[in-house]
This record gives structure tokens, sequence and C-alpha cells, in this order.
């Protein structure tokens, strides 16, 4: 089996997860593309888990969790852009920057 | 505290060692022991009469005077029991003991403070010269002195003038010899300084103290000297250590220095030559106290030293050798300084030279070895010189003026003060069967006999062939007082009157003592006419020195070739003066006659020894030297000091400079490049989760690259 | 012994003053009177403690062990085995007296005569605290606390110079520095003293570490400040060797800075003519005697060898000091620093007198303290009460005050007599003696040397005379000159009186009566001298 087309589509994939986080303004598009880079994730773990073929497919159980924990993560992640869009009327990242108080 | 009281047994102990060895002398009994009373009545009286002069009768007068006449009836009294039958007595309180051993090199020996009084044939003549001499010059003070600025203040200083003199010869001891002999210093210095409303007065105050104190320091040393010596500074105990034989004693061993040094002390209050200088500017004072500084107290001081330690410089092995030292200056000093009363104008002055050449005479007589004659010369010169020196008081009270060119011709005026002036120039030029021709002739014959061989006057001693030179120059001395004592009777007295308004002759207060020391003049010479009567000789001392076999002599009988080329150089200079001063001359000029070339100069100035004294030595220490010092004092040594201050600021300025900008520098440094860099790391924070973010994964990249291109792994 | 005798008189003389000055700062500062009259019965009191002291001494009595008397040996800072010993013997006796004699008339003096700016509260209450300085010093016996009471006194002095000192400016010759006088002369007279000091103590702790119990019957190996043991170890030789002369030098300098020695002596004159007038008088009187004093009371005994070696340089410095102060007398304008050199030269005539060890010179020295503490102390008076009514000290100025004040005067003249060492009054046995002493000095010690000396200090005499005479006659003689017609110029006033008379009779009656001082002190001298000869073996 050649490894080579899954691990640059899992790169690629996460190479536009990496944009659209940087580049997105609005909060929900920069949740999105933080998926993006978990699928890509997953991608590589799936790929190199039949690569490698070991007994217990720790590759895909490890891929297994990461979907529970996007999945709980994007609950999450939604809720906080729901409060923050409701208290300051926008989801646009560049005016959130309460970190630096 | 009866510690400090004064212990009776010792008084008692010293009575007894004072008698022992002396046995045919009476002790004089209470007379004697309460002779105490002489030298302290006149020290309290002096005190009470600062405090209470104002108040008494004459405003001190009294006080002063009744002080005085206790005195001299104290002392004639003593006198005249001392010529009966001799006394010797001494007294003593004790006043402090210092030490165990110090003193001397004798273990056990202990420096006492005593004070004590003594009463033999020597101070008894003292009591009686200064009390009788006193007496009548504190009468005529009033006289003198009436309504004068400080009246009070005059007769307080002048008892204690009189007092210290009599604490002075009192002493059996060197100790309070000196005590008495600086009182007089001081009192003197009060005395002479009494107008010191003048410049010139204070310091011929000044002048007077400054050249006995140089004098004193001789004696300071030399008392310390004997005294330590021997380890006492009681005379009976020098003298018997001086008894004991000379030898390689301490005292022997040291004696000439002592000698030397004592008779420097003595120098000085007798005034000899070169220590002079103070006497004639003494007369800065009013002239009672001239009259007593010069009879009876003060310049009689140093005389009666060299008597009181005679047997120190007549017994071999001691002192003998400064004999020829005291001959040699008495000499100089009766010659030189009877050159200098011919050149004088102030007739105080002309008296104050004579003074010196007298005192010259009597020093030379003492070291000549003759006690008696000395201190007889002594004894009658203190009535002619009081006499002549209250005669010029009289004289200047009437002209006011010092000077002999204001007088003249006051024969006619005051018949009194003329008649008993002559008889006490007469007296003291050594006019015959006056007193002072007694005297004198004594004095002559004491240094012919020391000139002879039989008197032993060894070479070391000053030798035969000196003592004859003296001889000679004592009897020019003779001519030249005779001589100038004329040229002052005449210009004085003689001619026309010079000075402004009518001169009167002086109140009788002033006149009756004249006229009782004008008998005395005349007749105290006969008290010791040698071979006939003795009483002087007898009375004052040659009978003490039994202890000392051979050690004074006295003519026992006149030596009519001396005593008539002493009188003729006495006529022939009352001639000579008359020839040259008789007739009156008008201008100051021609009245100076006397203008040798050379000769004339150095007498004006002096022989130069005033202003060798003043531009060699005291303007050099007062000026340059004390300014010098001072200097030293300000610009070396306290800059040492001040600059250890300066330095100190200094470094301390460079500490600071190093703790501000070093030290506490580099704290601040560090604080701000802290600061600094944390301002700068804060602008990372944007707040911006994107651009974190960014570094984030720029983070991940450069790790990433690290660890490929590098093959950390 | 009841409880006077047994340490309680001599505390009391000691501390009643200490105790005066907080009564006088307790009350306020509105009422003078209070405070004057506070201060006076307090230094009367110590004082006439002073003199029952003086009576219960035992002037005979030496047998015994000690010749100190009257004391008391307390525990004290044990940790450094510091104690309270206090005693007095024949040498501290006159001294312990003359201190609180003087600061008594001090008090008297001060009543109307407060230099500005004024304040008697804090003036009156550092004279009392110096009087405790003073007293403290001369019955101290232990180092330590010798050292604690030595300082005391140095700061109300400070205080007292640079407070109430004189104002006019002064430019530092050299370094052309200008300041003001008093502080000028304040921060050197500290300094200066300090800087002595600082050496003092090191010979102090020197001693103690070198001291050893064991020799006197304690614990051996330990060390103690005590002066009595010391000078009883000093005599066995504990101290003596190489490090002894080290010892003595460090005790030398701390000394010889207070008496003070030529060429220690500056700050002096500068201290002097600055202070107000009773801290000159008080500075004079019995500040410069704790110098002296040490000398006879710590470095003689204690280090007897060293004493004799370093006796020829003390006599030569002593005698340098006696011609060197008259000459810069005779250079003096001003009358209280011609004053102020002159004591220099009359320390110096003290120090000649130690400088002999032997019981003549030492005596002389006691002496010699106690009357230039009469004599000068009343020349420092006098030269304050006429630089207040002429605002001026310039000697050329004053000329003819004989004819404008005649009392003053005549005291003038009489204690300048007195100064000059004139027989009969107190100035002329500490004089005489310690020449008569040199003549003969301690077996060992250089003979021709000591007499050369003899003779230079007979020529200070002369010159001591010369200085005094001329500045009585600028000062006293002539006619007045113009300048002071229609100024007040009263004579002496009633307190001065009180507080002078007590000096002149002080003067006169010691010079007639010397056994006044010499009975109290020749016992404990010649113990002292004993000592030293046996240590030394001669």
């Amino acid at each position: 089996m050649i490894i080579t087309q899954f691990v640059i589509l899992g790169a690629a994939l996460f190479a536009l997860g990496v944009y659209g986080v940087l580049s997105r303004r609005n909060a929900v598009l920069v949740l999105l593309s933080v998926e993006l880079m978990l699928a890509a994730v997953n991608i590589n773990l799936v790929a190199f888990d039949a690569f490698v073929a070991d007994r217990i497919a720790g590759g895909q159980i490890f891929a297994l969790f990461i979907i529970a924990v996007a999945a709980a993560e994007v609950g999450i992640g939604l809720a906080i852009v729901l409060l923050i869009f409701r208290n300051r009327r926008s989801a646009n990242v560049d005016e959130l920057d309460l970190l630096k108080l | 505290m009866t510690h400090l009281l004064a212990s009776a047994d010792r008084l008692l102990l010293a009575a007894e060692e004072a008698g022992h060895g002396a046995e045919e002398f009476a002790d004089g009994g209470i007379l004697a022991s309460g002779a105490w009373l002489i030298p302290v009545v006149p020290m309290v009286v002096a005190f009470l009469i600062v405090f209470f002069g104002k108040r008494s009768p004459y405003k001190g007068w009294a006080m002063a005077t009744g002080t005085m006449a206790f005195v001299a009836l104290y002392g004639v009294v003593l006198f005249i029991s001392n010529l009966n039958q001799g006394i010797t007595y001494e007294g003593a309180v004790h006043l402090a003991d210092i030490g165990t051993q110090s003193l001397g090199e004798h273990v056990g020996d202990i420096f006492a403070i005593e004070w004590g009084w003594m009463v033999d044939g020597l101070s008894i003549m003292m009591y009686f010269v200064v009390g009788v001499v006193g007496l009548l010059v504190f009468i005529y003070a009033k006289g003198y002195m009436e309504g004068d600025v400080r009246h009070t203040w005059f007769f307080a200083s002048f008892t204690l003038f009189a007092g210290g003199m009599l604490v002075l010869v009192s002493a059996p001891n060197l100790i309070q010899l000196i005590v008495g002999w600086e009182l007089v210093g001081v009192a003197s210095y009060l005395l002479i300084g009494h107008y010191w409303e003048e410049h010139e007065n204070s310091s011929a105050a000044i002048k007077a103290f400054l050249v006995n104190k140089v004098a004193d320091t001789g004696l300071f040393i030399g008392a310390i000297i004997v005294g330590t010596s021997v380890g006492s500074f009681r005379f009976t105990d020098i003298m018997e250590a001086i008894a004991a034989g000379g030898g390689d004693t301490p005292l022997a061993r040291f004696a000439f220095w002592a000698g030397l040094a004592i008779f420097i002390g003595a120098m000085g209050k007798s005034a000899q030559f070169p220590l002079h200088v103070w006497l004639p500017d003494a007369m800065a004072g009013p002239t009672p106290v001239s009259a007593l500084m010069h009879a009876a107290t003060m310049v009689t001081a140093g005389v009666y030293l060299i008597g009181r330690m005679f047997p120190f410089y007549m017994v071999e092995g001691f002192a003998d050798e400064v004999r020829g030292i005291i001959i040699v200056i008495g000499a100089l000093t009766l010659f030189l300084t009877g050159l200098l009363a011919l050149v004088q104008d102030d007739i105080k002055r002309v008296l104050a030279y004579s003074t010196l050449s007298q005192l010259g005479y009597m020093v030379t007589a003492m070291g000549a070895g003759a006690y008696t004659a000395g201190l007889f010369h002594l004894f009658t010169h203190a009535f002619f010189k009081a006499l002549l020196f209250l005669g010029a008081g009289a004289v200047i009270h009437a002209v006011h003026s010092n000077n002999m060119s204001d007088m003249g011709g006051l024969r006619k005026y005051m018949p009194y003060t003329f008649w008993t002036f002559v008889i006490g120039s007469w007296a003291l030029a050594g006019i015959p069967v006056l007193a002072g021709f007694w005297s004198k002739d004594e004095i002559l014959a004491g240094v012919q006999f020391a000139g002879s061989s039989e008197s032993g006057f060894s070479i070391a001693q000053g030798g035969a062939g000196l003592a004859n030179l003296v001889l000679v120059v004592a009897i020019a001395g003779a001519f030249v007082t005779a001589f100038y004592m004329t040229r002052a009777v005449w210009l004085t007295f003689f001619g026309t009157y010079k000075g402004h308004g009518t001169p009167h002759e002086a109140p009788r207060v002033m006149t009756y003592p004249l006229v009782g020391l004008a008998a005395g003049s005349a007749l105290a010479g006969f008290l010791n006419v040698p071979g006939v009567t003795e009483f002087f000789t007898e009375g004052v001392g040659a009978r003490f020195f039994e202890g000392f076999g051979g050690l004074e002599h006295h003519v026992t009988s006149i030596d009519w070739a001396l005593a008539g080329l002493g009188s003729a150089a006495a006529i022939a200079g009352v001639a000579v003066g008359y020839t040259i001063w008789g007739p009156d001359r008008e201008t100051q000029q021609a009245r100076d006659t006397f203008s040798i070339p050379v000769l004339y100069p150095l007498l004006r100035h002096k022989y130069y020894i005033d202003d060798f004294y003043m531009d060699g030595v005291v303007r050099p220490v007062r000026g340059p030297l004390a300014r010098a010092v001072n200097w030293f004092n300000d610009h070396v040594i306290d800059l040492v000091v001040n600059g250890a201050g300066w330095l100190a600021a200094v470094v301390a300025r460079a500490v600071y400079f190093f703790d501000q900008r070093g030290i506490d520098g580099a704290i601040h440094a560090s604080a701000s490049v802290t600061g600094g860099g944390g301002g700068l790391l804060r602008l990372l924070q944007t707040g911006k989760v994107q651009q974190y973010a960014i570094l984030l994964f720029a983070g991940t990249v450069i790790l990433v690259a690290g660890f490929v291109s590098f093959a950390i792994f | 012994m009841g409880w006077f005798e047994s340490g309680w008189g001599l505390s009391l003389v000691v501390f009643l003053p200490m105790v005066g000055a907080f009564a006088v700062l307790a009350i306020p500062k509105a009422k003078e009177e209070a405070q004057k009259q506070t201060a006076f019965l307090f230094a009367l009191a110590s004082f006439l403690l002073s003199v029952v002291v003086a009576f219960q001494f035992d002037y005979g009595a030496l047998g015994d062990g000690s010749r100190y008397q009257l004391g008391t040996d307390l525990q004290w800072i044990s940790a450094i085995s510091s104690r309270y010993h206090i005693g007095i013997d024949g040498i501290s006796l006159p001294l312990l007296v003359l201190s609180t004699f003087v600061t008594l008339l001090s008090v008297i003096y001060t009543w109307n005569h407060f230099p500005d700016p004024h304040n008697p509260k804090a003036f009156l209450a550092l004279i009392l605290v110096l009087a405790t300085g003073m007293a403290g010093t001369f019955v101290a016996l232990d180092l330590i606390l010798f050292f604690v009471f030595f300082e005391v006194v140095l700061l109300p002095m400070y205080f007292m110079i640079g407070i109430w000192g004189d104002r006019n400016e002064v430019t530092l010759p050299v370094l052309r520095r200008t300041t003001e006088m008093r502080l000028y002369a304040a921060i050197k007279f500290f300094l200066f003293t300090l800087f002595g000091s600082a050496f003092m103590l090191l010979g102090f702790l020197a001693l103690f570490f070198r001291s050893d119990m064991g020799l006197v019957g304690g614990t051996p190996g330990a060390h103690t400040f005590d002066i009595e043991l010391l000078t009883e170890m000093g005599g066995m030789g504990v101290f003596a060797g190489g490090a002894a002369f080290w010892i003595f030098a460090a005790l030398f300098l701390g000394f010889a800075v207070k008496v003070p020695m030529f060429p220690f002596h500056t700050w002096l004159p500068d201290a002097h003519t600055a202070a107000p007038t009773v801290g000159s008088v008080l500075l004079a009187a019995i500040l410069l005697k704790l110098g002296t004093y040490a000398f006879v009371r710590i470095s003689l005994p204690i280090l007897p060898e060293e004493a004799e070696s370093w006796a020829p340089a003390i006599a030569i410095l002593a005698v340098i000091g006696i011609i060197y102060a008259s000459l810069a007398c005779l250079a003096q304008t001003d009358m209280k620093r011609l004053i102020a050199f002159s004591s220099v030269g009359h320390m110096g005539f003290v120090m000649l007198g130690i400088a002999t060890l032997t019981d003549i010179g030492i005596n002389a020295a006691i002496i010699g303290m106690v009357a230039h503490g009469v004599i000068t102390g009343m020349l420092f008076f006098l030269a304050g009460s006429m630089s207040h009514r002429y605002h001026t000290r310039e000697m050329a100025r004053l000329g003819g005050n004989q004819k404008l004040m005649p009392i003053m005067g005549g005291i003038l003249g009489f204690t300048a007599m007195a100064s000059l060492g004139l027989p009969g009054l107190a100035g002329f046995w500490g004089e005489f003696m310690a020449l008569l002493a040199s003549f003969n000095p301690l077996e060992g010690l250089s003979l021709s040397l000591f007499r050369t000396l003899m003779i230079l200090g007979a020529v200070g005499t002369v010159l001591t005379a010369g200085y005094m005479l001329w500045m009585l006659q600028k000062v006293n003689f002539g006619e007045p000159s113009a300048e002071w017609e229609g100024h007040d110029l009263h004579d002496v006033d009633r307190w001065e009186m009180a507080a002078w008379a007590p000096m002149l009779v002080a003067i006169l009656g010691i010079g007639v009566f010397p056994r006044i001082v010499f009975g109290a002190t020749n016992e404990a001298v010649i113990d002292v001298v004993d000592g030293i000869r046996a240590a030394i073996g001669v």
C-alpha cells in the first residue's frame, strides 16, 4: 500500500483548515476550519493505522475518540459563539481581544 | 581635717635645729618667735587696703604707714637687741610635704613646702633698713601722692612692695625666698606702671618685670639644683652641707652652675650689667616708689641673696669659681653705669644710674669676700639714696618736670631740700666722715685684701691680678660718682632758674623725712668704723660664719693710705665737676659739655644695650618669630587637620558618586531592562486569537523545520 | 559602712546633674526662672555632696589593699564583663571637687548671660549632662564605664559650640573655605576628639584581651576591664612586650588629643574661641583635665614599662608645647584665642610633670591641673564678660579697660598674674615643681635630656610672662578709645561677682596653702610612683 496520497490529502486538508482558522473573521467559519483540521488528522490516523496494521488498531480508535471530542467541541464552541454574538451583536473574531486584559 | 593645720611640733623642732651648733647666741625669745608678724602684717594690710582702704583714714595712707611704723619699730628693737647679744632664730610652719624619695639622691627625703621666718644678723639688718627707710618714704608719700588718681591703690601696692621684700628677707628657705622675690617683682610692676594711661609707663613696667623674669629663671634653676642636691631648700641645711666640705657630693658637683644661676637671679634684681636696663626705666613710677626701690627693697635683694648664700660662693670646692665672674660683673657695673649718669638730663635717671653704680660696688665687695663691707654699703646706701630720691621728688614736685634743664637756682627757693640733697650727694660721693665714705672705704679695703697674697684668692677664683685691677676701677668709679653728683647738684640748685612759675619748698610731711634721712646719711657710717666701733660687723654677720674658718674678711683698722686715695678721688671728682659745670650756661648743648666723640654718643645710647635687647631679642620674638609660629599653626598643622577633613569630604563625594551611579545604577539598570523587555513583549499580546494562532503555527513550523533540517532525532 | 560611703555618695554626685537635666527639660519653656533655679539646685547639691565626699575621704588610708574609697563594684554588662566600678583616690578627689565646683559657678554665671539664641532650657540641660560626664570620668574604675563618661562629655559640648557659639565667618587658610566659626569649631572639636577616642577604645580592647583574671585570683583565662585589676596585672608585667608599645601609642593618641599636646592641639583654640563663655570655661577648666588625668590613672600604672620608654618623647612634646604655645600667644590679636593658646602651654607643664614619673612631678601635674582649672576658667569668664560688653575681642580696641571697668580690670590683672605663675597664687606650684621634678626624673630616664628640658621650660615661663603682660597692657592700660563713649559699660555685676569670687578665693587659697591639694594627692601619687618603680625595678 502506498501511503503518500493519504498523507498529501491530510496535509492539504490541514493547510486548508489552518488557512481558514487564521484568515476567516467569522467565528463560525473558524470553528468549521478547526473541524477541517481535525478531519485531516483523522485521515492521517486512519491511513497510518492501515499502513502499520498493528493488532489493536490504535489509529482507528484514536480517530473515533477525535470524532467524539470534535462533536463535543463544536457543541461548546457554537454555544460560546452564540453567547458572544448575543452579547456583542457580532461574531467577528477581530473584535474579540478580551484575552489582552 | 587636722592634717591641714600647721603642726606645732614641727615648728618647735625647727627652732631647736636652728639653735643647735650656735649656742652662744640668744634665740631672741618672744621677740624672735614673734617676728613672723614682720612679713605677715604688711601682706595682710595690703589686702585690707584694697578692700577697705577707701573708707579708712587718709584713704589707706594711715593703714600703710601704721604698718610700716610697726615694722620699723620691730626692726629697730631687733636691731638693737641684736647688737647687744646676737640673735639667731628660725621658725617654720609646714605647708605641705611632697613625695618620699625623688628629691635628691637621698632616698627618704621629702620636698617640704615651708613658710618660716629667719631672725639673724642679716635679716635683722634688712628688717631695720626696710622698716626705717620705708617708714620715712611712706610718710613722705603722703605729701607727694596727695590727690593722686589712684591714691588708695598706690598705698596697697606700696605696702605689698614692702611686704614682698620682708617675705624675701625673712625666708629661711629658697622657695619662700622665690615667693618674696616674685612678689617684689609684681609689686614693682604695679608701681612702675602706676600711671598706666601713658603707654611708655606700662612698657617700663613690663620691661622691669620681664628682665627680672629672665633673671628669675636663673634663680629658679639655681634653687632647684641646690635644693635637689642637698635634699632640702632650707638655708641651714644648705650651710650644713657646705660646712661638711666639698669633694664628690652632689652639691659640689653642680656648685659652679648652681652658683652661676643663682647669681644671674641676683643680677636681675640688683640690676647688674648687662641686666641693668630695667632700672633706669623704672623711673616711670612715682618718686617715692623709686626711693623705696633703690634704697631698701628690690635692688638690694640680689645683694642680700648673695649674702645669704655667701659660704656657697666662698668655700673652696663649691661655687668659689663664680667669684671672679661676680667681681668682674660688679666692677663693670660700677664703672660703666657711673659714666652713663654723666649724660642724663632727667634727675631721677642720674640717681638711677648712680644706684646701679653703687650696686656694682656692693656686688664687687661680695665677690671679693668682703661680706661686711658689701652689706654695710647696702645699709648706708639705703639712707642716702632714699634721701636723694626724696629730695629729687621734692624738686620735681616743685618744678613739675623731671629734667634738670628746667631746673637751676633752686637753692634759694628750697633750702631744706637743697641742704639735705647736698648731704646725700656727699655721702654718696664718699666725702670723708659721711656714711658713704666709711662703707666705700671698707669695700676698697676688701678688694685690696683680695688682691693680697694672704687672702688665698686663687687664680681659679679670679686671681690677685684681677682684684688689683678691680681696685683701680673702683677708685676710678669713686671719682666718677663724685663727678656726676656734683653735676646734678649744680644743674639743679645753682645758676638761674629755667623752669616756669615760682618753685616752693615742699610741705613739712615731705621735708621731715628728708631731715631724718640726712641724719642717717651723715651718721650711719659711725656704726662701723674699722678698729673703733664694730657694731655692724658684730651684728650683721662676721660672727655667724664661725663654722667656716676665715671665710669672711673685714678690715680691723683704717688703712689711711687707701682711705686717703679714696677720698682724694672723691674730692677730685667734686672739684672737676665744679670747674666744668660751675659756670652757668644757657643752652642745653652747652650744659652737656661732655661731648667727647665716640664716647658721648655711646653713652647717650646707653652702650646700645637697650637697642640690642629691643631690636635683637624682643621685637624678633614678638614679631616675626611669633607670627611664624602662628602661621605654622594655621597653615601647616591645621592644614593637616583641615586637609584631612577636606580629603574626607572629597573621598566621601567620590564614594557617594560610586554609590549613586555605580551600585545603585546597576540595580536601576536591571529594573529598567526588565521593564523595557516587558514592554516589548507586551506588544505581542494583542488579545487576538488568530494572531496567537499564527504565532503558534509559525512556532510549530520553525520547530519542525529545525527538527527536520538538523535531524535532531 | 553607711549607704553614703558604699558608692551611693559618689553615684549621687555623678548622676544628680543628669537627673537635674531631665528635670529642667520637664519644665515648660516659658518658665525660665524655674529652669534656672532647678539647674542651680542640682548643681549645688552635686557640689555639696562632693564636698561631703571630700570630708568622708580618709586621707591617711592606703593600707587596706585598695587606695580607692567610697566606691562600689556592681554587675553591669556581664557579657563583656564590664562592671559598674567606681571609687576615688587622692588623685581624682581634687578633680572631682573641681568639676562640680566649676559646674556650679557656670550655672550661676549663665543666670543672665545667656548667649544667643537664648533657650536657657536646653543650655542648662546640656551643662548638667556635661557635669555628669565630667564627674563620672573621674570616678570610673572600669575602662568601658570610663569610655562612656569620656564620650558623654563630647555631645553637650558639641551642641554648646555649634548652637550658642560664635557666628562670625571664618575662612580657612590654604583651603580657602568660608564657614561659620561655630560650625567649623564644633565639628573640628567633635571629630578630632572622636578620632583620638577611637584609638583609645582600641587600646582598651587590647588591654582587655591581654588581661587574665587568673593572675589576680579569678577564673584563669577570663578577661577584665577593671582598672584596679589591670593596674595590678600591669605591675606584674603582664602587658610587657612588643604589643604594649602599640597599646600605649593608642592610649597616648586618645589622651593627648584631649590634653591637648602639641601637635594635636589645633582643635582647642578654635573650640575655645567659638564656644560660648560657659562652654570655654568648662572646656578649659575640666575637659582638658580628662586627658591628663587618664594618663595618670590608666597609661602610667597599667603600662609602666612603656611609660618609661615613652616618657622622653612625652616630655619633649610637652616642652615644645610650652614654647610653641607661648610664641603663638604673642602673635594673637584676639583675647580669647590668646587665652586658649595659653592653655596649651600650661598643659605642657602638666605633661612635663607627668613625664618625669616622679612623685614630685605627678603631684605638680595634679596641682597644675587644678590651678589651671580655676585660673584659665576665670580668664575665660573675664574674656566672655568683656566681649559681652564690648562686642569685640580684639585686644587693640579694648585698651583702657581698667579705666572703664576698674573692678573687671583688677580681676583680670590678678588672674593674669596667677596665670603667669606668680608665687603665692595657684599657678606657681605646678610650674615650679614640674621644673623641679625634671631636674631629677625617675632613675633610668636621661638626665641630660630632662635637665635641658628644665631650662627650656624655664625659658617658657619668661615667654608666658611676656604674653600675659603684653595682653594686660593692650587690654587694660592706656586711654580708652573714643568709640566706647556713650556705651553702657557697666562694671562687674552681682551674678558675675557671685560666680567669680569663689574662683578668686580658690586661686589665692591654693597658692598660699597648697596642702589643700597636696594633702589629698600625695599618698595616692606615691602609690602610683611606687608601682611604676616596682614594675621597672629601680
